[in-house]
Formats: structure tokens, sequence, C-alpha cells
């Protein structure tokens, strides 16, 4: 049983002088539960796109997006490419509010110490680095124990020890608590570190071009030697995913 | 050297200038010696006599009453039909006519016309100071819901904030600066009109003391109930309006 299927044949945006730029063209992707998924492709080509229709905040296209029936109304996660935090709210109330209500908020207090926030936990946005501001952002995706997380390079901006470190947090809670993951990034490295599957998607119209299972069990994905020979396999098996990266 | 002294300490630089501008208006009375233009010291007195005698104080009640019912309505229809306007470009488009026409009456205008067709009663003393103001109050916070922020609305619907939710922590906190914009233009806008509306048809009101002391020529009478009424809307400012400010955006850096 598939999480997320989605089909769509066309997805337009009106440009300037009333021409029809086509962002999107017949792709197909079936996501199965619990599936850790890295989209990756040229910065530019429509993932974001992508992740919003999935998000249910854009519904003018031509196509289909079911998620999973089990739930009603699946809960998403979702780490946009900048931070999108509340500026007058502090950090605490910036996760808090996106809770659900009566959720508790015990874990929260949690996170933000392993994300070596608790100093900060009080301050308004405006006052934190921009990496500060994106583990935030992170934590409010992961408080609300999403179905479906969604990120957008969210790990973009972070030094590479905390982005490592971001990465291996991810990995622990995606296994303690099962969900279906979308991961775009254009970084081929970070997407074998954490995928189960990697999908790679053309430059704009976009098309999923082809689709690799990264057979490297959870256990090795932190040895950088088994990452690198299997992106130089990668690379020499399968030329057409050379000029997306 | 002693400008640079002032700069550096704005209390002491505002007791100046204020000291500076009564010092002119001594000055310039006692060389007109005119009844025209009364020394400060004299309205001064008048000031104290009328609030003994309790005059003052009352009409001064019954303006604020006025000011404060108009404008409570003006701010929450204005700010209501502003959102509505803001969010949605058809309702803006088919209404924006009538902004412009109701923008560019005069006050006067809507002041006569709501005497003239439900008589020199108290609500269309009322209604005439709201139409005039409500204008005003819709393009302000029209403009400012139109530049909230897409992607924190965005944000909000990803994590299906409810309604309560996104007004309260998304949508307000960005429309606050041009409510508190409304609000003071409103303030000074409202003040002048009721004068005007209690001149053409009230009984009380500090409008209708000051077209009193016009028949009188008593400009002593007319100044003190002008900065008497001046005074309370600076109170009102600095006790009412910038601690709000402060509270509000004490997230800036």
């Amino acid at each position: 049983m598939s999480a997320i299927q989605i089909n769509i044949a066309n997805k337009s945006f009106l440009g300037d002088s009333r021409v029809h730029n086509q962002t999107i063209a017949n792709l197909q992707l079936s996501l199965a539960e619990h599936e850790f998924i890295c989209l990756v492709g040229p910065s530019g080509c429509g993932k974001s796109t992508l992740l919003n229709i999935i998000a249910g905040l854009d519904s003018d296209f031509e196509g289909e997006v079911t998620l999973s029936q089990r739930h009603q109304k699946p809960s998403i996660g979702y780490v946009f490419q900048n931070p999108r935090l509340l500026p007058w709210r502090t950090v605490r109330e910036n996760i808090l509010l996106a809770l659900p209500e009566g959720y508790p908020s015990e874990p929260i207090d949690v996170m933000l110490e392993t994300m070596q926030l608790t100093d900060v936990k009080n301050d308004y946005p405006e006052r934190l680095s921009l990496g500060m501001s994106r583990r935030v952002s992170i934590i409010r995706a992961f408080a609300v124990n999403p179905d479906i997380l969604l990120m957008d390079e969210p790990f973009v901006s972070l030094d590479p020890p905390t982005a490592r470190q971001v990465r291996q947090w991810l990995i622990s809670l995606w296994q303690q608590r099962p969900h279906t993951v979308l991961f775009v990034t254009h970084d081929l490295r970070e997407a074998i570190a954490l995928a189960d599957r990697l999908i790679f998607l053309s430059k704009s119209p976009m098309t999923a071009v082809s689709e690799i299972i990264v057979p490297i069990p959870r256990s090795e994905r932190d040895d950088e030697k088994a990452i690198e020979a299997f992106r130089q396999s990668l690379l020499e098996n399968h030329p057409e995913i050379r000029s997306l990266l | 050297m002693a400008v640079s002294a002032l700069y550096d300490r704005p209390r002491l630089a505002s007791l100046v200038s204020s000291a500076l501008f009564l010092l002119v208006w001594q000055l310039l009375a006692s060389y007109l010696d005119s009844s025209t233009l009364p020394a400060p010291l004299a309205v001064a007195r008048v000031i104290w006599l009328e609030t003994l005698s309790g005059q003052l104080p009352y009409h001064l009640g019954v303006t604020l009453l006025r000011l404060a019912f108009s404008f409570s309505i003006a701010m929450l229809l204005g700010c209501a039909i502003g959102i509505a306007m803001g969010r949605n470009e058809k309702l803006n488009h088919f209404f924006d006519n009538w902004l412009v026409i109701f923008l560019n009456i005069p006050a006067l205008v809507t002041i006569i016309l709501c005497y003239v067709w439900f008589g020199l009663v108290e609500y269309a003393a009322i209604l005439a100071v709201v139409v005039n103001k409500l204008p005003n109050v819709i393009v302000t916070i029209r403009e400012g819901t139109r530049t909230l922020d897409r992607d924190l609305l965005e944000m909000a619907k990803s994590y299906h904030f409810s309604k309560r939710k996104t007004f309260l922590h998304v949508i307000w906190p960005q429309l606050y600066p041009f409510v508190m914009g409304a609000t003071r233009t409103g303030l000074a806008l409202i003040w002048k009109i009721i004068l005007v509306v209690e001149l053409l048809g009230r009984s009380d009101g500090v409008g209708y003391q000051l077209h009193l002391f016009f028949q009188l020529f008593d400009v002593a009478g007319i100044l003190a109930y002008s900065i008497a009424f001046v005074c309370v809307i600076q109170i009102i400012e600095f006790s009412i309006l910038k601690p709000l400010d402060k509270k509000a955006l004490r997230w800036r850096r």
C-alpha cells in the first residue's frame, strides 16, 4: 500500500506576458508507507512546487495527488527552504503553535536540548542566526509527529558538523517513529546517506528521470567511503543523471 | 555647543522648545496688546476658572465620549471591511469606486446631510463622524492586508492552523502597525471633525463652547478649550498608544 500517489500531468505558472510556463510535466511517483525518498535535481526545477502541491498549498494543477487513505487528514511536517518562523513569537511559542490542541509540549524541550537551542528558546527569531532558525523550523516539523515529512533543502546553511548531527538525529527519529519522508536536496552524498530510494528529476518542465534504490544498510550510512564508492558507481552506471547535478 | 548638549538630551530639548514657544507667544501678545491675542497667562486663567466652574470638564467629557463612540465604530468596521477588501480582489474591484467617492466627500457635506436626513440628534452626529473616518481606516487596513507575508500564511496552512490561530498569531501582528497608524491619524482627524459636528448641531461639547466664544469674540476662551483638548489627546498618546507600541514591537531587534 502506498502512502502517497502522485500523478501530475501538467503544472504551469502564468508568467509575464501571459505565457504559460510549464513547471511539471507527466510526473508519476509512488511512495511506500514509511519510505525515505530523496528528490535530487537542479535548483529551480520545480521541486518546491511539487512539495507545495503535496502539502495542499497549491491545488492549481492538472492531475491528482492522493495521500494515504488510512489517515483521514494525514499530519504534515513541512520544513521550508527558508525557516518561516513568526518573528513576533519566541522560539518556543513558534514550535508550540504548530502543535494541534492538547498535544504534549514536553518533547519540545528535549528536542531543543538536543539541537542546542535551550539557551535561546525564549528569544525572538530575529536574534537567531540563520542556522539556528533552520534548526527551530526542523524541530517544529518533527514536533507535530508527522505522517508525512516534507523537507526542502533543510540543511543548506548549516555548518558540516551540525548538518551531520541533524542528519543522524533525523534518521534516529524516523526509525523510532516511522513516517514517510520526502527530502529535496541537490547534494548527492547527502541523498545517498539518507534515502531508501533516490529519485532524479529533470530541469523544468520537471519529470522523473530515474529512480535508484540505495542498497547500503542503515548501519553503514555513516561510512563516508561507502557513500563515496556508491556515488562513483552511480555516476558511471547512470550517465543520464550527470547533467542533473 | 549648547545645541549639541540639547541634542543628547531629548527630554530637555522638548522642554526648552516648549518654553521658547510660550516666550514667542508672550512677546507677540505684549507687542500687539490686543484682546484678539491674549497672553499665555490670561488663557491659563480661563482654563482654571472654567475648570472650577465645571464647564470645561463637562463639555470636554461630552466631546470625549462622542470621540470614543465614533472612533470605536469606525475602527471596528474599517478593520473588517479593509481586511475583506485586501484579501478578496473581486470585492476590492467592485467597491473601490465607492471608497474613492467617500474619501472625497468634504466632511462638511456629510455632516450637513446627516443632520438634514436624521435631524439634530446624537446618532446623526456620531454617524457623520464615522462616515468621515471610515474610508481612511479601510484604505490603511487594506494596504496592510495586501502586504501580508504569503510564506507565513502558507506555513500556517500546512500546519493546519485554525482560523482563530491564524488571525491572532499570523495576521494580526502584521496588521498591527497599520492599525496603530489608522488610530493615530484617526484621533487627529476625528477630534477636528467632532468640533464641527458639535458647532453645527449640538448644544454641548467643546465645539458648541467654541461657537459660543466665537459669537462673543472671546479668543481667550477659544484658546483655553483648544489647549485643554490638545492636552487630553497628548495624554492619550503617551499613556495608551506609546506603551501599546512598545509592548507589541518588543520582538524587533
